[in-house]
C-alpha cells in the first residue's frame, strides 16, 4: 500500500510538470470532441479531426476525441472501424494524412517519437513480452530506455499493482507463465515508468472469461489508484462499459456516438449503436 | 586485409615447415597414378640436385592443370603430346608421334610459352578394354567389331573421355559406335566396375597396372584413332625464366622411360600399393639418376598394404593432423568471411525486402554451381591454391547464412518486435536486443550448416591444389588406394562432425533462455 502511494505521488508529479509546460493551448478546439467538461486543463490525448488513408482505403475520416486527464475512454468498434489506427496515432506508430494529435497539450509531430513512445504507456493485445527476457527485464524495458536509474524498484512496484509477488516472478520467463500472468506483465511493464497515459489495444481480448474478468477488476482498481489517463481499444461492449468513464463507437472510421456508458445506454444516437447495445445485450433487444 | 595475409601465410606454413630464399619449383599431377608417379619421380629428381619443390599432386584434370601451368601456378607436370594436341590445341590428329610432338611443341610455345621437354619414351595411349570373357563370347579383338555389339554394352568411361574429342565423340564418329548406355565413372573405380560386370567397356591407359591384374583385352585401334600420346614434361614459362637450369635436370629423364617399365611400375602402385615416393625414388635409382634416396616423402611409410586400416591411419598421423588443421584453416577463414558479408547483408535485406528475394536467389544460383565447376572457374582469375579455394568456399557459405539471417530476423516474434519499437525503442534498439537475438538460434543454424557442407566441399580443393583433407583422397582416387582415402575421408567426417557439435553448443549459448 505505501509502495503504491508513493508510485502515486510520483506520478501527480509528473502530470503536474506537463500541465505547467503545456498550459492549455488547446483548448478552445475541444467544443467539437464531445468531451467538453468547462474544465481549461489540457486533455491527456485529444485528436482533432484526424485522417487516415491506406491508398484507397480510408481508415479514418475526420476523427475528433479527447481523453481527459484520469479519464478512461474506451473506443469501441467492429473491426475496420478504425479503433487501432486511432489508438496508434497516440505514439504516433501512425502518423496521420491530415488533423492533428496533441498529447498533454503538445503536438505529436513536434514531439520525438522515440521519445514519445517512451512517455506513453502501451499494451498490446499478445502481450508482445520479449521471450528472451525475464519478466523483470521485460517490465524494467522503458525505465531503461529513459534512463531512470531506480528501474528495478520501479518494476517491482508495478508487479506488485498487477497482482504479481516479485519474487516469484522476477526472475521468471515470460514463456512459463500463463496467459492471464502474461498479460498482467504487460499491464505492469505499461506502468513501470509511471506514464499519465496508457494505451491499451484490446488488452484483454484474448483470454478466457474468467481471467478476463480478473484482469478487468485488476486494471479498474489500478486506474483508480492511480487517476492514469487510459485510451483503451475493445470491441467487447461490456468490457468497455465496465472500465471506460466515456465510450466512444467508431463506425467505418468516423465517430458514430461518444458518451458515458449511461447515456449510451439511454440514448443510442443511430441504429447502429442501437443494434450494437442489443447485441452485447447491454439493453434488450 | 593484413589479417587476411597473416592468415594466408599461416596456411602457407602449415604446409610448408620451412622457408628459403630460392623459389621452390612447383610440380603438379593430374589425378590419376601414373601421373602421380611421373611428378614424384620429377620431383626427386629435382630434390637430388638441390632444387626445393612444392608439390601440388592430383589437381583437377587436363583443363585446371594446364591453366594453372599457363598461368605459372604451377612449373611442372607430365603430359601427353596427344592430349595437348586434341583436348588443348584442338587440332586433328596425327598418326606419326614425332610429327604430334613437333606441332604441340611449336603450337605450345608460340601460344603460351609453355615448353614441352623431350618425351619421356613410353606411349601412354587410351586403350579400350573388355572382360577376357565378354572378349571371347562376342568375338571382340577390334574396336571396329564393337560396332555390331556395342548396343547390347554398357560402358564406363572417366568424364574426361566422355567429354574431349579424342575420346568418346570422336570414336563414336570414326567406329559407328553406339552403347546401351555410357556412365561416367571416376578412374578409381572403373575398373571394379568393369570386373563386377557393372559395366562391360571402359577406357584405359595401355601403361596401366590393372590392365594385367584383371585379365582384361585391350580391343586394338584398327582403325587408328587415337593419336599417340607420347609422356613428356610440360614447363611452365615462370619456370624457363626463374630456373632454367631445373628444366635441364628434367630432360635427364628423356628417353629412359619405356612402355614395359611404365606397366611395371604402374602396377607396383595401383595393384601392389607400394607407395609412389617409394617406387618412384627406386626407379630413379636404377635408372642411375639418383644416387641414394635421402629424406623422400613416403619411402618410409611401411611396406605393402599389409597393415591394417589402423596402423596406417597411426603412420600418417603427423600429415593427418597437419591437413586437418589446414582444412581447418581454409574452412574457418572461408566461413568467417562469409559471416562477414552474409550477416550485414541480410540484416540490410531485411531492412529493404523488395531486393531480398531476388538478391538470396541470386546467390542461392551460386549453390547449385558444382564445386569442381566453381574450382575450375576460379583459375583463370585467381589461379590454383589456396585463394582460390578460399573463394569458392566463401561463396558455398553465402547462402546459407544469408537466407537464415533474412527469415530469422524478418520472422522473429513481430509481436515482441512491434511492442518493443512502440514502446519507444530505436530501430537500432529493436535490432540489438530484440530481433538479432531472437533470430540468434537461426543464424546459428545457417553458419552450422555452411560449415558443415564446407568441411565436405573443401576436400575437394585438393583439385585445385590448395591442400587440406581433399589431398589424400584424391591422391587415393587416383591410386585405387581405399586407405589412403579413408585416410582423408574419416578424419573429414570426424571434424564435419566435431565442427557441427561445436557450432551446436555455440547454438544453444545464443538461444535466448524460455
Amino acid at each position: 500500500m505505501l509502495l503504491i502511494s508513493k508510485s502515486r505521488c510520483a506520478f501527480l508529479q509528473l502530470a503536474a510538470t506537463a500541465e505547467r509546460l503545456d498550459f492549455g493551448r488547446c483548448s478552445a478546439d475541444r467544443s467539437d470532441s464531445g468531451g467538453l467538461r468547462g474544465k481549461l486543463a489540457p486533455a491527456a490525448l485529444y485528436a482533432d479531426r484526424v485522417t487516415k488513408r491506406y491508398g484507397s482505403l480510408t481508415a479514418l475520416d475526420g476523427v475528433s476525441i479527447s481523453v481527459e486527464e484520469a479519464e478512461c475512454v474506451a473506443l469501441i468498434g467492429e473491426s475496420g472501424s478504425g479503433k487501432t489506427t486511432l489508438l496508434r496515432c497516440f505514439n504516433r506508430l501512425v502518423v496521420p494524412d491530415d488533423g492533428r494529435v496533441i498529447i498533454d497539450g503538445r503536438d505529436a509531430m513536434e514531439l520525438d517519437p522515440i521519445s514519445l513512445r517512451r512517455q506513453v504507456g502501451y499494451v498490446p493485445q499478445d502481450g508482445g513480452l520479449l521471450p528472451h527476457w525475464r519478466v523483470g527485464r521485460n517490465v524494467e524495458l522503458v525505465p531503461r530506455l529513459r534512463g531512470i536509474p531506480d528501474r528495478a524498484a520501479l518494476a517491482d512496484r508495478a508487479l506488485m499493482l498487477v497482482g504479481l509477488e516479485p519474487a516469484l516472478f522476477r526472475l521468471r520467463w515470460p514463456g512459463e507463465l500463463s496467459g492471464g500472468q502474461r498479460q498482467r506483465v504487460a499491464v505492469a511493464r505499461a506502468l513501470a515508468a509511471e506514464p499519465s497515459v496508457v494505451l491499451l489495444d484490446e488488452p484483454f481480448g484474448a483470454l478466457d472469461a474468467i481471467t478476463r474478468a480478473d484482469l478487468q477488476s485488476a486494471f479498474a482498481d489500478i486506474r483508480r489508484e492511480l487517476h492514469t489517463s487510459a485510451l483503451l481499444v475493445t470491441h467487447d461492449l461490456n468490457e468497455a462499459f465496465l472500465l471506460a468513464d466515456r465510450v466512444i463507437v467508431l463506425r467505418q472510421g468516423r465517430v458514430e456516438q461518444a458518451a458515458t456508458p449511461d447515456e449510451l445506454r439511454r440514448a443510442p444516437a443511430t441504429e447502429y449503436v442501437l443494434r450494437l447495445l442489443q447485441r452485447a445485450r447491454v439493453i434488450p433487444a | 586485409m593484413q589479417l587476411g595475409t597473416v592468415l594466408l601465410a599461416a596456411l602457407t606454413l602449415v604446409g610448408e615447415p620451412e622457408a628459403q630464399m630460392v623459389r621452390p619449383v612447383i610440380v603438379a599431377s593430374k589425378p590419376f597414378g601414373e601421373s602421380f608417379l611421373l611428378a614424384e619421380m620429377f620431383a626427386q629428381l629435382l630434390e637430388s640436385r638441390g632444387f626445393r619443390v612444392d608439390r601440388r599432386m592430383g589437381l583437377g584434370a587436363t583443363e585446371i592443370a594446364f591453366t594453372a601451368l599457363r598461368r605459372s601456378a604451377i612449373d611442372v607436370y607430365p603430359e601427353y603430346t596427344g592430349t595437348g594436341l586434341l583436348a588443348i590445341l584442338e587440332q586433328r590428329p596425327s598418326s606419326d608421334p614425332g610429327q604430334v610432338y613437333q606441332q604441340v611443341s611449336r603450337e605450345f610455345r608460340r601460344r603460351f610459352g609453355v615448353r614441352w621437354l623431350p618425351p619421356l619414351g613410353f606411349q601412354n595411349t587410351y586403350a579400350i578394354a573388355v572382360r577376357r570373357e565378354t572378349a571371347e563370347r562376342l568375338g571382340l579383338a577390334n574396336l571396329s567389331d564393337l560396332e555390331r555389339v556395342g548396343k547390347s554394352l554398357t560402358a564406363g568411361l572417366t568424364a574426361d573421355f566422355i567429354g574431349r574429342p579424342d575420346g568418346l565423340p570422336g570414336l563414336q564418329k570414326t567406329y559407328g559406335l553406339q552403347f546401351r548406355a555410357v556412365r561416367a565413372l571416376l578412374p578409381a573405380v572403373k575398373y571394379r566396375a568393369l570386373a563386377s560386370g557393372d559395366v562391360d567397356v571402359i577406357d584405359g591407359y595401355s601403361t596401366d597396372g590393372f590392365i594385367a591384374r584383371y585379365d582384361l583385352v585391350i580391343l586394338k585401334d584398327d582403325r587408328r584413332f587415337f593419336p599417340p600420346y607420347e609422356a613428356a614434361a610440360l614447363v611452365s614459362p615462370a619456370l624457363q625464366r626463374d630456373l632454367p637450369a631445373a628444366a635441364g635436370v628434367l630432360s635427364e629423364l628423356s628417353g629412359l622411360l619405356t612402355e614395359e617399365a611404365m606397366r611395371r611400375l604402374n602396377q607396383r602402385i595401383e595393384v601392389d600399393g607400394i607407395p609412389v615416393g617409394r617406387v618412384a625414388a627406386g626407379q630413379l635409382m636404377s635408372l642411375g639418376l639418383v644416387r641414394q634416396p635421402a629424406g623422400i616423402p613416403g619411402t618410409s611409410s611401411g611396406d605393402h598394404r599389409s597393415p591394417g586400416l589402423l596402423s596406417y591411419l597411426w603412420d600418417q598421423r603427423v600429415t593427418i593432423v597437419s591437413l586437418t588443421i589446414r582444412h581447418l584453416l581454409l574452412v574457418g577463414v572461408s566461413l568467417l568471411a562469409a559471416i562477414a558479408v552474409a550477416l550485414p547483408l541480410g540484416l540490410a535485406l531485411e531492412r529493404g525486402r523488395r531486393a531480398a528475394e531476388t538478391v538470396i536467389r541470386g546467390i542461392g544460383v551460386l549453390q547449385t554451381l558444382p564445386s569442381i565447376a566453381l574450382l575450375a572457374f576460379m583459375i583463370p582469375l585467381l589461379g590454383i591454391g589456396v585463394v582460390p579455394a578460399l573463394v569458392a568456399l566463401f561463396l558455398y557459405s553465402l547462402y546459407p547464412i544469408l537466407r537464415n539471417t533474412y527469415t530469422g530476423v524478418r520472422d522473429a516474434a513481430p509481436a515482441a518486435v512491434s511492442a518493443a519499437a512502440a514502446l519507444g525503442m530505436t530501430p537500432g534498439q529493436v535490432l540489438g536486443y530484440v530481433r538479432l537475438p531472437l533470430a540468434a538460434p537461426t543464424i546459428m543454424a545457417g553458419i552450422r550448416t555452411a560449415a558443415v557442407i564446407n568441411v565436405g566441399t573443401a576436400t575437394l580443393a585438393a583439385f585445385i591444389g590448395a591442400g587440406g583433407l581433399g589431398d589424400p583422397i584424391a591422391a587415393g582416387l587416383a591410386l585405387s588406394d581405399t586407405r589412403m582415402i579413408l585416410s582423408g575421408a574419416l578424419p573429414a567426417a570426424v571434424l564435419a562432425l566435431l565442427v557441427d557439435a561445436v557450432l551446436g553448443l555455440c547454438e544453444r549459448v545464443v538461444t535466448p533462455g524460455r
